[in-house]
């Protein structure tokens, strides 16, 4: 292998792809063809979960037909931790290494994420009333899952507030990564504390205590939750890329004219 | 190498760290308050002046359901454990539809006279293993869980299994 074939920006250590990602225009280059099909596949896969959950699965022997909201409930849950994960991974590059695709990003995956944690929260309170008792109670994984919810709706808030968009950057990937210490908490609440919601089903090393033809709707739902969060932050970012150059070129046209 | 990404990088990681233990020696600290509700046991081991209202938590006792009807308002006598301690509960209304012997329930109150704790409210508290009707009734009659005397067998032995067709 000859070294000088490889050009001088071509990333190649670990994790170079992310570098060359960091770019907005090659960001763009690449998004913008696969989005269709991501989009195309989360509605798929989300349809597919669902109308397989609430149509063709048992029911549950305890609960009946109410633990049916699962197919909505946990994925929401999911990937409203998974969201803020990243949002935290996207702070932190943004905070250290200044990767404006990081800034944008972020900016973008709040309201996102903010989303899926309030489907999390009011399907969540619509299994409570009928199995619980109650629709909401202050045990340890509801509130700290509540207080996910206030950080996303407090990042969405801090990182447009400031007039020099840089100085929200700053502010909100602090507050992002300050928040991440909340994520262990939601996923050990149910061991750490006796709570009223139930412990963990799913497993990845042992048994997950869901009987298999429970589990596979359950998977697929999740999958298509995923995607589509994915799918909706790529175009929040590709529509947040195009705002930004076409206001830098009325500003240079405005120039020009001045 | 000190350029001022690794700076901030250790910068970061040196905030995280810190904020992470501040966190976690809190929550450790409170850790008791952090609790929705307490077991018989904790209950007997430090009970709550009477009349002070909190909750308890544990499994209904098999045999020890009681319901008396009076006019159209029924009161449910009960027995709550955690297998090492047990307390009488009193409940006047409705309970709701997953209560049952063996069933994990929160009941909230104060203790009455006589070391019965008064119930104003009781919500039940489900398990997290999720199971078609046919594969309970199949362990229940080879006689693997009776679901009055605790949490199902693990996962692996029933998770995949194979029930007749319309049983």
């Amino acid at each position: 292998m000859n070294e000088d074939v490889l050009p001088a920006n071509r990333p190649v250590r670990a994790g170079g792809w992310l570098h060359y990602l960091a770019n907005p225009a090659r960001f763009m280059r690449v998004a913008v063809p696969v989005l269709p099909w991501l989009s195309g596949a989360a509605l798929l896969l989300c349809v597919a979960g669902i109308v397989w959950g609430y149509q063709f699965a048992p029911a549950d022997w305890q609960q009946g037909n109410a633990s049916r909201i699962m197919y909505v409930h946990v994925p929401a849950a999911w990937v409203a931790m998974a969201g803020y994960a990243a949002l935290a991974v996207c702070s932190l590059f943004s905070l250290v290494w200044r990767h404006p695709l990081a800034d944008i990003a972020a900016e973008e995956m709040g309201p996102v994420g903010a989303g899926f944690t309030a489907l999390c929260l009011i399907s969540g309170s619509l299994w409570g009333k009928p199995m619980w008792g109650a629709y909401w109670v202050w045990d340890a994984r509801l509130t700290s899952v509540l207080v996910l919810f206030f950080l996303y709706l407090g990042h969405i808030a801090l990182i447009r507030a400031f007039d020099n968009r840089a100085h929200g950057y700053r502010a909100a990937a602090i507050l992002a990564l300050a928040g991440a210490v909340n994520l262990p908490i939601i996923v050990y609440s149910v061991q750490w504390w006796n709570t009223l919601h139930q412990g963990n089903t799913i497993s990845i090393t042992g048994g997950s205590k869901i009987y298999v033809t429970m589990l596979y709707p359950l998977l697929i739902s999740t999958l298509g939750f995923y995607l589509a969060f994915i799918a909706m932050v790529v175009a929040r970012i590709c529509a947040a890329i195009c705002e930004r150059k076409t206001a830098s070129a009325l500003l240079a046209a405005a120039e020009e004219l001045a | 190498m000190r350029t001022p990404k690794r700076r901030r990088l250790y910068l970061v990681l040196a905030c995280g760290l810190c904020f992470a233990a501040a966190v976690g020696l809190t929550l450790a600290a409170f850790s008791s308050s952090l609790t929705y509700f307490l077991s018989p046991r904790q209950l007997v081991a430090k009970p709550p002046p009477m009349g002070q209202s909190f909750r308890l938590g544990g499994i209904v006792e098999v045999g020890s359901v009681s319901t008396t009807l009076a006019g159209t308002t029924p009161t449910t006598h009960f027995a709550v454990t955690d297998g090492r301690a047990a307390v009488d509960v009193r409940y006047t209304g409705v309970l709701p539809d997953l209560f049952r012997e063996g069933q994990g329930v929160v009941a909230i109150g104060s203790m009455g006279p006589g070391g019965v704790f008064v119930a104003d409210e009781v919500l039940a508290k489900h398990g997290a293993a999720y199971m078609p009707k046919d594969v309970e009734q199949a362990l229940k009659e080879a006689g693997k869980w009776n679901p009055k005397f605790g949490p199902p067998p693990p996962a692996s032995t029933w998770n995949t299994m194979q029930v007749k067709a319309g049983s």
